[in-house]
């Protein structure tokens, strides 16, 4: 999977924007169609935590966090627009006089808000990656770390009621930039943008995974202490990796918001974040696709599964993980290196240049 | 610049109270193989680890005009001192190619690193003509034999183009015909380079050194060339005890 030539990887992408941008449009019901958009949102998490857990060994429980900067600043602006020059309905209902909070009044602006989902994860995890790795936290500390943020940001939204919505969450919204949500055109209008931002998402992480910086990255995560003795600060490696992901995950979480239609606490806090991690483990979280792939599967599984039969759903989610992790370490996307190695017999088992350690090496301190 | 010496002077390393280096002083120069040696527990190690930012110090560590102590570990590297570790520790999962690769890289602008490698630089096709290597460029790092591994460590400061090889223990575990070439590999690099080599073996160290340091406890026992340090009856004892323990190696 992962020995994979350029022109497979560029193959598989083309394959897949062919899918999604041209197949799934043309076949799919408007119902099953929002779903698929929905799953693209959280591959597009997914392919940000592959780069920054995968290749990077950072065990990013938080992605909820920068999920949650991007949901929440698209939805302050589609509130905005749709109450128009009228206060938010839900703020109303508390206080009929009570004034727009001050940190709403730039997302009236559609350029803000685009620059907000942007801007907001880059300097938020900036700032974060940058104490932490200077510090040299890693391992288990970093990833504890990262969930206690993920719940401390929901628990903050949940106790703001007036200001945020809280756990009713931000809901109804009539307007994308102008284009009346409901109507379908404009619906599958949302779901090309996601589609499409997921296949940019690919594309960034395929030149990522091929450059020189992707080689440092697994240098980095295979041993931190030996490339600072190459003369790199291991800091500024894992930083950038990390930044990239939290884009990504605000990326997904601003266009979650359109296709979903709410945001609440309960998407982006901690068993939010450990699911967006979930996919990227039974996918491959080293490997191009895995991440993806498995994040739109298990999205798909919660939805189809998990609405008829939703007890079954998540112990066969606990179960595919037990045997994916004792069988499969690499995720499904090594399944077919592996049946293909079985079926010529070849004795030595190399491993993959690219994918990690069996175990998780990255509780190792 | 090139010429440039290392100089270490009253360098003192201590852990929670325990002194593991005390007061040590040595130089190395550009055309000689330096050996430091002594038993386990000397404190070989602790002051290369000293020296590259790993362990604090106090003391002095120049190279040229340069103080090395109280930086940080890559800055060091990047004023041109490198090391290998006593167990090889390359990326066993990437190639031969990319480990050298990645070791050329420090002195790449940043932004370089954002585009995929195209050929293979000639500081690269030099080291592994050197090291013996250049048949394995494209097989993962982690599939190479110890002798190989530790070669490709040194072929990784060549590229890295490191005014300083501090090497610790490079024959460890290697068959006779590897340490001899590994001998005359450090010779050549020495012409244009200083070359530091922390070792047990003494049957090296007798082959290859041109002045040596001996250590015990933590302190300077002995220093001059092979034959000077053979001859001095301190290190004669601390070498378990009998005169002629260090001739018979």
């Amino acid at each position: 999977m992962t020995k994979m030539k350029p022109w497979h990887s560029i193959g598989g992408i083309g394959a897949l924007a062919l899918l999604l941008l041209a197949v799934a449009p043309l076949i799919l019901s408007e119902h099953w169609l929002n779903n698929l958009g929905k799953y693209c949102c959280w591959a597009i998490v997914a392919v940000g935590i592959g780069l920054a857990w995968g290749r990077g060994g950072m065990l990013v429980m938080g992605q909820g966090v920068f999920f949650a900067l991007g949901a929440y600043s698209m939805a302050m602006h589609l509130t905005l627009e749709t109450a128009g020059d009228r206060i938010p309905g839900f703020m109303v209902l508390y206080d009929p006089l009570a004034p727009l909070p001050v940190f709403w009044e730039p997302f009236r602006s559609a350029a803000f808000t685009l620059l907000a989902i942007v801007l907001l994860p880059v300097v938020v995890a900036g700032a974060l990656g940058y104490a932490l790795f200077k510090r040299r936290v890693k391992g288990a500390y970093f990833a504890i770390l990262s969930q206690a943020l993920a719940v401390a940001l929901a628990v903050l939204i949940s106790s703001t009621i007036r200001e945020t919505g809280g756990d009713t969450g931000l809901s109804d919204f009539k307007y994308f930039f102008g284009f009346v949500l409901n109507d379908p055109a404009n619906k599958v209008l949302v779901y090309l943008i996601a589609a499409g931002l997921l296949i940019v998402c690919l594309l960034a992480v395929w030149q990522l995974y091929r450059s020189r910086f992707g080689e440092l990255l697994i240098a980095t995560r295979d041993a931190e202490e030996r490339v600072r003795f190459l003369g790199y600060d291991p800091a500024n490696v894992k930083l950038v990796a990390f930044v990239v992901s939290a884009l990504m995950a605000s990326i997904g979480g601003a266009l979650f918001v359109p296709i979903v239609g709410i945001i609440t606490p309960a998407e982006i806090g901690a068993a939010a974040s450990i699911f967006m991690i979930a996919g990227v483990a039974l996918g491959g979280r080293a490997s191009l696709f895995g991440p993806a792939l498995g994040a739109m599967a298990v999205g798909w599984g919660q939805s189809s599964l998990g609405s008829t039969w939703p007890d079954g759903w998540t112990y066969l989610l606990g179960l595919l993980f037990i045997v994916v992790i004792l069988f499969l370490p690499n995720g499904l996307s090594s399944l077919p290196a592996r049946v293909t190695r079985w079926a010529r017999r070849t004795p030595a088992e190399q491993p993959a240049p690219v994918s990690p350690a069996a175990h998780l090496e990255e509780v190792r301190s | 610049m090139t010429d440039a010496s290392l100089v270490v002077t009253d360098l003192h390393v201590e852990f929670s109270g325990f002194v593991a280096v005390d007061g040590v002083s040595f130089d190395a120069h550009p055309g000689e193989v330096r050996f430091l040696i002594g038993p386990n527990g000397a404190g070989k190690t602790t002051c290369i680890d000293a020296v590259t930012g790993l362990t604090r110090a106090t003391g002095s560590a120049r190279l040229g005009d340069r103080e090395l102590l109280g930086r940080p570990v890559h800055k060091i590297v990047r004023l041109g001192v490198g090391r290998t570790f006593q167990t090889a520790s390359v990326f066993d999962e990437l190639t031969v190619l990319q480990n050298l690769d990645i070791a050329a890289g420090l002195h790449r602008r940043s932004a370089s690193l954002l585009r995929a490698r195209r050929g293979v630089e000639a500081s690269i096709e030099h080291a592994l003509e050197e090291t013996g290597l250049a048949g394995e460029l494209g097989t993962p790092a982690g599939i190479l034999s110890h002798g190989q591994k530790q070669w490709l460590e040194i072929a990784m400061l060549l590229v890295q183009d490191a005014r300083v090889l501090l090497l610790d223990e490079p024959v460890a575990g290697m068959s006779q015909d590897e340490r001899t070439a590994t001998g005359e590999l450090l010779q050549r690099i020495a012409a244009r380079r200083i070359v530091l080599v922390v070792e047990h073996d003494m049957d090296f160290m007798r082959r290859f050194a041109t002045r040596v340091t001996v250590l015990h406890q933590g302190r300077v026992l002995s220093q001059g060339t092979v034959a000077e340090v053979q001859a001095d009856p301190r290190v004669q004892e601390v070498y378990l005890g009998t005169a002629d323990a260090i001739t018979e190696g």
